[in-house]
């Protein structure tokens, strides 16, 4: 199981490495059209259907990888057939560009509560 | 009806020693000269004119004021149009006061509602037939999430009094059989006696833990005919204790308890009145242990240091960490501790989240009501020790005999684990603040946004939420501090969507004569099922701020097409199909305002929130209802 992940992985950096550079706007409407948003939240911000994914800390390759080979029990895999590594490149490039969070401390209304 | 010769009543009918073709005439005859000239003297002597005389109905509503029913939610019906002139006329309309509805599928859950906040049933009129087929949904939903709600349907039993068609068709042998499998009791009066001994008989049954949906049928001859009936007498009404667990295996279960390293409560419909909160506290308060709240009732104060973190689905705690979980009234016992291959059925797996011998304690009275056809019992739970009681009942005794097994040492460990629940606690609030801020500016707008701006405005108000906060991914819950009793009345119970404006409005009712502030966080697409209750809370004036989570679709069923789609690798483009509100978006606000609502909206802009929110909220304490259309994130 570990060999068949890690060839996943090694498959998919070498994909991976034959994109080119995601376009934001364009993984933007991926992101929507694709239906990402709707566990996701339309800016990657998570909820209890899905996990945050903007500003993800994990590297393309890596996103990638876990889009193709989720854990079992979180999301179907979306294989090649269905959204396409420069899909993903794209995707990837729309959730690192969403903007950072605002601070809970700058936010009043989010501290005066319980 | 008048008694001139030709006219026989009810009790005649059934009564007299030879019911004759020609009495049926007769009955007949003298209804069409009674409805011809009412108060023409009959020639000879004097008459009775119908307006003197009591009709059987009377009686019923003396009957259901010494139940101290509060109001009748009803669609008007012509099989029950005795009762409704009777409570109208005979009764003055208080107690029970009549409640217009516009389907019954809505007075059923404004009774829903109603009954979690007064914890009492409202009273709820529908045809035996057309009726009970639109309200068997909300009839469900009540029936499985153990709230009583008091039906009364019409009928007209004898073929000689149904007048055409109309009459025929809304008639039935068995009124309550099309709903007897997610109801608790049921009974067909044939004389207002028996009706008096089986409409108090309902109430207690309806009461008595587990609670459950009755249905008494009162017969339209039973109601319209002359009250002659004699000796009635009305039961006095005599509530029972609730079921308590077995005491030794109370005992058995405290011993579990306080001698686990790290036990865990998962709280399912635990507090049935503010008692249980109160008795929840004390328990997890002295065994320090955690409790991961289902949010079906306002069961534990959502700031109090033992209250589990509610950044997972409320129906999967995560119990992996437990050594003993003591599992009340929780909905899905099986579920709660067990994770399934998601979604798909093939190669369906299921493995527990308990870690290797975790021991599982359980304490429900729901199976004192358990029935066969309708599957809400859910997979048979391998307990180490069950007990059936009632938990509110039985926790108590369950707190005395862990507070009798706890020695000094043993009371210092908790401590210290009650000092890591509580940092635990701390650590986990702070992470979901900084979690709203993420998309904090969004458009459509973010449901943690929502939730902050909405707290910010009540959070010194004396409120009550009255709608579920799940799919805003639990943000009130993650945010808010939940206290007392009316700040949360869990769901629907049967997933029948449909429920929640109704059952808001019945709600906010119940808390409309303690002046508190209602809030419903409305989704869309439930709103759609019945929209015309609003007319109905705006006709009784009944106050509440409805905040449209208009995420304009239905938005978990989107979701399985979307992750159905991944899995076959197809059609990961199409799950808008058959899903989807828009094209064109629905503009509620204007809804809103055709039934006689404030309203505004749509409200796209996170900035705009606090100024609509703020104008909403004048309106609702001036005694109105409102409705803000929130553009709103899926989750």
């Amino acid at each position: 199981m570990k060999a068949a992940i890690l060839i996943l992985s090694l498959l998919t950096m070498v994909a991976s490495a034959q994109t080119k550079p995601g376009d934001t706007a364009r993984g933007k409407t991926t992101f929507i059209q694709n239906g990402c948003y709707q566990c996701h939240g339309t800016v990657g911000q998570g909820g209890l259907a899905g996990p945050r994914l903007a500003q993800t800390r994990l590297t393309l390759s890596g996103f990638t990888a876990y889009v193709r080979n989720p854990n079992p029990g979180n999301m179907p895999p979306y294989r090649v057939k269905v959204m396409s590594d420069q899909e993903l490149a794209d995707v990837f490039a729309y959730l690192q560009s969403v903007p950072p969070p605002v601070p809970a401390a700058n936010i009043p209304i989010l501290n005066d509560g319980r | 009806m008048s008694k001139s010769k030709g006219s026989v009543g009810r009790r005649g009918f059934l009564t007299g020693a030879a019911v004759t073709a020609a009495g049926m005439v007769g009955a007949a005859k003298g209804l069409a000269q009674q409805e011809l000239h009412p108060a023409e003297p009959e020639a000879g002597g004097s008459v009775e004119v119908a307006g003197n005389e009591k009709p059987g109905s009377d009686f019923m509503v003396d009957v259901l004021k010494t139940l101290g029913m509060e109001y009748c939610a009803a669609n008007p019906g012509s099989s029950f149009r005795g009762l409704q002139e009777s409570i109208v006329n005979y009764g003055g309309n208080r107690s029970p006061e009549w409640l217009t509805c516009c389907h019954e599928e809505s007075s059923v859950a404004m009774a829903h509602g109603y009954a979690k906040i007064e914890g009492k049933p409202m009273m709820v009129m529908a045809h035996g037939t057309v009726g009970l087929q639109h309200a068997s949904m909300a009839v469900y939903n009540a029936y499985c999430d153990r709230v009583p709600v008091y039906i009364i349907l019409g009928n007209i039993l004898d073929i000689n009094f149904r007048r055409g068609n109309a009459e025929w068709v809304h008639s039935v042998q068995d009124a309550a059989s099309m709903v007897r499998d997610y109801i608790k009791w049921d009974d067909t009066p044939v004389s207002l006696g028996h009706f008096a001994e089986s409409a108090v008989r309902a109430y207690k049954i309806a009461m008595t833990p587990p609670y459950e949906p009755v249905v008494i049928v009162a017969d339209g001859v039973l109601q319209e005919e002359p009250l002659v009936e004699k000796g009635l007498r009305i039961p006095k009404l005599v509530m029972s204790a609730p079921p308590q667990g077995d005491s030794s295996a109370v005992q058995e279960a405290a011993r579990m308890l306080v001698a686990a390293e790290n036990p865990m409560i998962v709280a399912g419909r635990v507090a049935r009145t503010p008692r249980g909160i109160e008795l929840l506290v004390e328990l997890a308060e002295t065994l320090q242990a955690t409790v991961k709240d289902q949010r079906l009732r306002m069961n534990f104060p959502t700031s109090h240091p033992l209250y589990g973190d509610p950044g997972q689905l409320p129906l999967s705690p995560n119990v992996s960490e437990a050594d003993v979980i003591l599992g009340l009234e929780v909905q899905d016992l099986w579920g709660a501790t067990h994770q399934m291959t998601p979604l798909n059925r093939f190669g369906m797996e299921s493995r527990p989240t308990t870690k290797n011998g975790a021991k599982i304690i359980s304490i429900s009275a729901v199976e004192l009501n358990h029935k066969s056809n309708y599957q809400d019992f859910g997979r048979y739970v391998e307990a180490d020790l069950a007990i059936t009681g009632d938990a509110e009942a039985t926790l108590p005794a369950l707190i005395e005999a862990v507070r009798k097994g706890l020695t000094g040492d043993r009371r210092r460990i908790l401590q210290e684990r009650g000092t890591k629940i509580a940092e635990a606690g701390r650590q986990w609030r702070q992470r979901h603040r900084e979690t709203a801020g993420v998309g904090w500016d969004a458009s459509p707008i973010s449901t943690a946004r929502l939730s902050a701006e909405l707290w910010a405005q009540i959070r010194n108000e004396d409120w009550s939420l009255v709608s579920w906060d799940r799919m805003l991914s639990s943000w009130p819950t993650r945010l808010w501090n939940f206290t007392k009793p009316y700040h949360c009345i869990g769901t629907h119970g049967g997933s029948g969507i449909g429920y929640g404006a109704p059952a808001a409005i019945g709600a906010a009712l119940a808390n409309k004569k303690h002046g508190r502030l209602t809030i419903n966080i409305q989704n869309d697409g439930d709103l759609n099922y019945a929209p015309a209750v609003l007319w109905t809370a705006a006709h009784h004036k009944i106050p509440l701020l409805n905040i449209m989570h208009n995420n304009r679709a239905y938005h978990e069923e989107r979701m399985y097409l979307q992750i159905l789609g991944a899995k076959f690798n197809r059609g990961i483009q199409t799950s808008d199909i058959g899903t989807a509100l828009d094209n064109p978006n629905i503009d509620y606000a204007s809804i809103a305002k055709g039934y006689g609502l404030y309203a505004e909206g749509p409200i796209t802009d996170p900035k705009d929130l606090a100024p609509a929110i703020r104008r909403g909220i004048q309106r609702v304490k001036s005694g109105e209802p409102v409705l803000l259309d929130v553009v709103t994130q899926p989750r």
